[in-house]
């Protein structure tokens, strides 16, 4: 068995939180630099596992050598890796130490408990993307709700507690009808295997009814949604991005809300295919509704924070919908479009934490000509801003364009809509970055703004990097998750074939057009 | 020679990237003298490549003058794949020696212009950024690539409109550029996948432009969907190039720097839209009903445009008005399926265009930042050298005899009536035009340069001839736009059409020619004729308006206050707008943040929320804290359990 990279990519997050425990709270710095340093190391290895990546291999690489974990319950704790979550995998620390580093000075209380915090968060998020086994994703997922609630809680603006209850309640009501469907699942392996299980590789050998798939598909869509979130179960977020730290809604953005996303491809998707197929209008219709919905309240904002909160919604809308195009395209932008989500509204979220830090405010009304003051601060942010609405050349348009373009071939009317989304973004955001940074810099406090210092310099470059690298050469990602993607697509086949051997429905949806070519690639069911 | 050619065109892009990469780092540390000088090198070069591969082409056999020159993959999903490649062909030959060349001249031009503004080394980036997004824009070999392009020089308006960024007006105007081009692109995305998957339905997934071209006629059969197709793409052109009804952003580009409004707004960008449709002529000529819609849009936006020209008192909104009344000739053009002649008119006017622009831009500089028309005159005494060329570049625009713009636009409305796509409508229309262009482009001329000076006192003390730097490229533009029409002299003037000649093979692919349509000779005299009196009567009408009786224009619009005042007003179109879609969309997007949010689905959730603490707050008496109570409840349970077991 070789080294079990996968178990120290999840856990060493924790034994840095671990030593961090054992440090004397007031020094500050020593603090600091082990949070920041474990969570560097830890992306420095999941980067190794980036390189490693056989993307020709489509099952789950990396396999720790799983342990029975709870023996009567035949939960164990095995981990891999596979296509669909490799690029999550390396983001999660990639953002954590951006986070880390962007709380440098913007946590002045408690630094302690945040750092432990932070990096507990990372454990569980790092745990729900590379668990391999039901009970195990169902605990980190869990697991990864109490860090979070304290980061919103200790930590947040005015209304924290209220964000942080409504976060918790909204999440764990979910959860429990998953842990439910989890447990019939578990019940229904019995006959199969030998021993009942929760183990994936099991389940996914199970053939389910399409009338329990229904169910399941509820009970885990459920949570799943409220995580993305998908409409009309969003209304957690704006509160829990205001009243979030900096560093807790870089996370939250960036990481936490794809964990939703991800719960569908990795569950929904391939376990309950034929309700999928079913459910297909319905996710859509959501999906377009938060992108419009989402797009037009953002518009309307008087906080950049719940603006850029807001465009989440609308986001993720765009990563739903292409998912649940169901072929290469929109599935491929889908995972895509989650990566670039967490770097373009993560990087936004600092942003706009650096312009709080020195303002003490976030409302647009209050700034006005900031780029007189802070050009290098200005160019950074309209890059990233340029990235959020998808121009050619950076990182949104690869996922925009792929997802829509996936969407097309399923239903154009709903890539019409989708595309309408995208000149709502536009609007939004480039009217945000007009009162905020051009016209006259008439406010005396915003005079004295001093530019970005060489820390901010040094946590933002990177995302500007991975900006511009994704959308000029995205092949470097798109080649490691795309044979997965194909896969995922043909087990999804076969398995509603099986299912539906009474009747032989086709599993695209009826409006679908009739240029369904690409079965030869795995491209479209 | 094809690796050498390769070579070449690889290059011309990444001069004026490397341009961008130097100035825009350095920003601040650049000196702006220095700045000037190596975004002017840059397209030098690229211009000099340009060059280079032309001569290099146009020995080449006809058929072999399609070269496609790959950099590498860029996206590649699936059976969809797109790829950093260029296409060098006679279209692009042409377009990027317009671009670089004219390009090159603007940038000289701006080395005069933007000195001592203090951002001059950010302007110089942005100006090479353009022209690198530009070039990628004509070159690129795929749609995806040309989209690239295409919002490449979108971004590069939206900076540079709002380069005086401080000024809120020039924010505004850059907004509103990128968001309604965007509304364009639209079209022009949802069109590139409909074309994809069409293709990729008759099994073949590509978006290479020579593919499609090549593969249209044979794929794209009956009507409904080609129809789809290139209306969602011409949806994208009239964004891009400022036609009805999404043209409202040009004259609002004005706000920025005058070059920019040079380069950009009039001679490169906005025509990328007539370059797009000639380039996909294949595609378009496969669906009469949208050649229609191009053409009737193009005329009518041809006379719509030139309209507001005739009363505004803004120098650069008059030309923007002429630039948006000039492509709707262009669109015209193609409209009938005159799409080199569309490529003709785009060449000669950026000549012109660009000229006038420039020239436009001299006298504001004398004037310390004068725009007003009606507080000029009188100027020619001051700066010669910028009213001779802005002279013939009015004369150019007009259609008079012997300059450019009279063998470009004489062409488009010939085909527009002899063509089988033509009508004599769409001629008559775009005489009606000729003859409002004529007039308003002298109505500049004799305001500004002629009669009595109405300058202020201490602007008129300071009008000045503009340095070198500047009145240089204006004298070569206007040599240009004098005689730049003569590679396309038609063969009725003796000549041997050899510009229509050099891109028939882009655009023969598919095209049933509308040359087989022959028309006598005299025809040709009779329409050639026609276009030379319309600009007589438009030039001899603004003469007896501005010089003859200098009261009498004032004295009509009295007359005809209504009028006026809508044309002054731009027929109140941004009002329309503003009413019709902006004010509904913040409203909606309100409702949906305050009623739907806040008061719908947040209250469902902190209802249900509160409705759980009024029950647990009729429940907490049971937890007494006394040991005695929990006690009875425990035996109790106790009790029922026992029940339960004995009695079951």
């Amino acid at each position: 068995m070789e080294w079990p990279v996968l178990n120290w990519i999840v856990f060493l997050p924790l034994i840095g939180a671990l030593i961090i425990l054992l440090l004397n709270g007031s020094r500050h710095n020593l603090i600091r630099w082990t949070a920041l340093v474990v969570s560097i190391v830890d992306f420095i290895l999941t980067l190794m596992l980036f390189v490693k990546f056989d993307p020709a291999d489509t099952g789950m690489q990396f396999m720790n050598d799983p342990v029975i974990w709870i023996g009567s319950f035949g939960a164990r704790f095995s981990l891999g890796v596979d296509g669909i979550s490799i690029l999550l995998v390396v983001l999660t620390p990639f953002l954590t130490a951006v986070a880390i580093a962007s709380a440098w000075t913007a946590i002045r209380e408690k630094i302690k408990g945040f750092m432990i915090s932070m990096l507990i968060l990372e454990t569980g998020m790092l745990g729900v993307f590379l668990a391999t086994d039901l009970f195990l994703f169902y605990v980190f997922w869990e697991v990864m709700l109490v860090p979070m609630y304290f980061l919103i809680g200790i930590w947040g603006g005015g209304r924290k507690i209220y964000a942080a209850v409504k976060f918790v309640l909204f999440t764990m009501f979910g959860s429990l009808l998953m842990l439910l469907a989890i447990i019939k699942l578990y019940l229904m392996t019995s006959p199969v295997s030998a021993m009942r299980t929760t183990d994936l590789g099991a389940i996914m050998n199970l053939s389910i009814a399409p009338d329990l798939q229904i169910w399941l598909f509820l009970a885990f869509g459920l949570a799943f949604a409220i995580k993305v979130p998908l409409f009309p179960f969003h209304t957690w977020l704006p509160d829990a991005h205001v009243e979030a730290p900096t560093a807790g809604s870089v996370i939250l953005a960036g990481v936490l809300l794809k964990m939703g996303t991800y719960g569908f491809l990795r569950f929904c998707l391939p376990l309950f295919p034929n309700a999928t197929v079913t459910f297909v209008p319905l996710i859509s219709i959501l999906a377009l509704i938060g992108i419009i919905y989402g797009a037009l309240i953002a518009m309307v904002q008087k906080d950049v924070k719940s603006l850029v909160a807001y465009s989440s919604v609308a986001h993720l809308g765009f990563v739903m919908l292409g998912m649940f195009a169901l072929n290469t395209q929109g599935i491929t932008g889908s995972i895509m479009q989650m990566i670039n989500h967490g770097i373009a509204t993560g990087a936004l979220f600092m942003l706009v934490g650096m312009i709080y830090e020195r303002r003490h405010t976030r409302l647009i009304a209050d700034f006005g000509g900031v780029s007189h003051v802070m050009p290098k601060f200005s160019v950074i942010f309209l890059i990233v801003t340029l990235a959020s609405i998808g121009l050619p050349g950076t990182n949104g348009f690869v996922g925009e364009f792929l997802i829509l373009l996936g969407t097309f071939k399923t239903n154009p009317v709903y890539a019409a809509i989708g595309t309408a989304g995208i000149v709502l973004a536009a609007v939004y955001m480039l009217w945000m970055v007009q009162r905020v940074f051009y016209g006259v810099c008439d406010k005396e406090e915003n005079k004295k703004l001093i530019d970005i210092n060489w820390r901010e310099l040094a946590v933002s470059v990177p995302l500007v990097i991975m900006i511009f690298w994704i959308g000029i050469y995205p092949r470097t990602f798109i080649d490691k998750i795309e044979p997965s993607v194909n896969k995922l697509i043909e087990i999804m086949k076969t398995r509603t074939a099986e299912e539906t051997l009474i009747d032989e429905a086709p599993i695209v949806p009826e409006n679908q057009d009739n240029s369904d070519h690409g079965l030869e690639e795995g491209d479209g069911l | 020679m094809e690796e050498q050619i390769k070579t070449i065109i690889k290059l011309i892009p990444l001069f004026p990237l490397v341009g961008f990469l130097i100035n825009g780092f350095l920003n601040k540390k650049m000196p702006e003298r220095i700045a000037g000088i190596i975004a002017s090198t840059a397209l030098f070069l690229s211009f000099a490549c340009s060059a280079w591969a032309f001569f290099i082409l146009a020995k080449m056999p006809v058929e072999d003058r399609s070269i496609h020159a790959v950099w590498f993959q860029w996206i590649l999903s699936g059976s969809f794949s797109s790829a950093f490649s260029f296409l060098y062909d006679p279209l692009s030959a042409v377009m990027m020696l317009v671009v670089t060349g004219v390009g090159f001249l603007i940038h000289v031009y701006s080395i005069g212009y933007m000195h001592g503004d203090g951002g001059t080394t950010r302007y110089f980036a942005y100006l090479n950024l353009f022209v690198f997004a530009m070039l990628t824009l004509i070159m690129g070999d795929n749609l995806l690539l040309l989209y690239l392009g295409w919002e490449g020089v979108g971004l590069c308006s939206y900076l540079l409109i709002g380069f005086w960024f401080g000024k809120d007006s020039a924010a505004n105007a850059g907004k509103k550029a990128f968001i309604v081009n965007r509304v364009g692109d639209f079209g022009f995305a949802l069109g590139v996948m409909l074309l994809f998957w069409t293709f990729a339905a008759a099994g073949h997934t590509t978006i290479n432009l020579s593919e499609i071209s090549h593969l249209a006629p044979e794929i794209l059969v009956g009507g409904g969907i080609v129809t789809t197709i290139t209306l969602l793409l011409f949806l994208g052109a009239t964004g891009k190039s400022a036609q009805i009804p999404l043209y409202v952003w040009l004259p609002d580009a004005m706000e920025g720097p005058t070059p920019v409004s040079a380069l950009i707004h009039a001679a490169t960008m906005v025509t990328a839209g007539v370059y797009m449709v000639s380039r996909l002529s294949a595609v378009f000529i496969l669906a009469p009903a949208t050649m229609m819609t191009i053409a009737i849009i193009g005329a009518a936006t041809a006379l719509f445009a030139a309209t507001i020209g005739l009363v505004q008192n803004d120098i650069k909104r008059i030309l923007a008005y002429s630039t948006i009344s000039q492509l709707g000739y262009m669109f015209l053009g193609c409209g009938v399926g005159a799409f080199s002649s569309g490529i003709f008119h785009l060449m000669t006017h950026a000549f012109f265009k660009a000229l006038l622009f420039m020239g436009a831009g001299s006298v504001m500089h004398a004037l310390a930042g004068e725009l007003n028309v009606q507080k000029m005159g009188g100027l020619k005494k001051y700066m010669p050298h910028t009213f001779a060329t802005m002279f013939i570049g009015a004369l150019a625009i007009s259609g008079v005899p012997l300059f450019s713009g009279f063998f470009s636009k004489d062409e488009i409305l010939y085909k527009a009536f002899t063509s089988e796509y033509g009508h004599p409508v769409l001629w008559a229309v775009g005489l009606l035009a000729a003859v409002l262009t004529a007039f308003y482009m002298f109505r500049l001329i004799f305001l500004a340069f002629y009669g009595d000076s109405r300058m202020d006192p201490d602007v008129e003390k300071h009008a000045h001839e503009s340095p070198k730097v500047m009145t240089v490229p204006l004298m070569i533009l206007a040599v240009l736009a004098f005689i730049g029409g003569y590679i396309g002299l038609p063969h009725a003037l003796g000549g041997g059409a050899w510009f229509e000649q050099f891109l028939e093979p882009v655009f023969a692919v598919g095209h049933e020619s509308s040359e087989v349509v022959h028309h006598s000779l005299s025809l040709e005299y009779i329409l050639m004729f026609t276009s030379v009196l319309a600009a007589g009567i438009g030039i001899f009408t603004a003469y007896m308006f501005y010089i003859a009786k200098p009261g009498r224009a004032k004295k009509l619009s009295d007359k005809f206050p209504g009028v006026y005042n809508t044309l002054l007003n731009k027929y109140y179109v941004d009002e329309f707008y503003n009413a019709v879609i902006v004010q509904p969309l913040i409203k909606t997007g309100n409702f949906f943040w305050k009623i739907t949010d806040l008061k719908g689905v947040d209250a469902v959730a902190n209802g249900s929320a509160r409705f759980i603490g009024w029950i647990s707050s009729k429940f907490k008496f049971i937890q007494t804290g006394f040991v005695r109570n929990y006690a009875l409840v425990f035996v109790l349970g106790v009790i029922a359990l026992l029940g339960f077991v004995i009695f079951r």
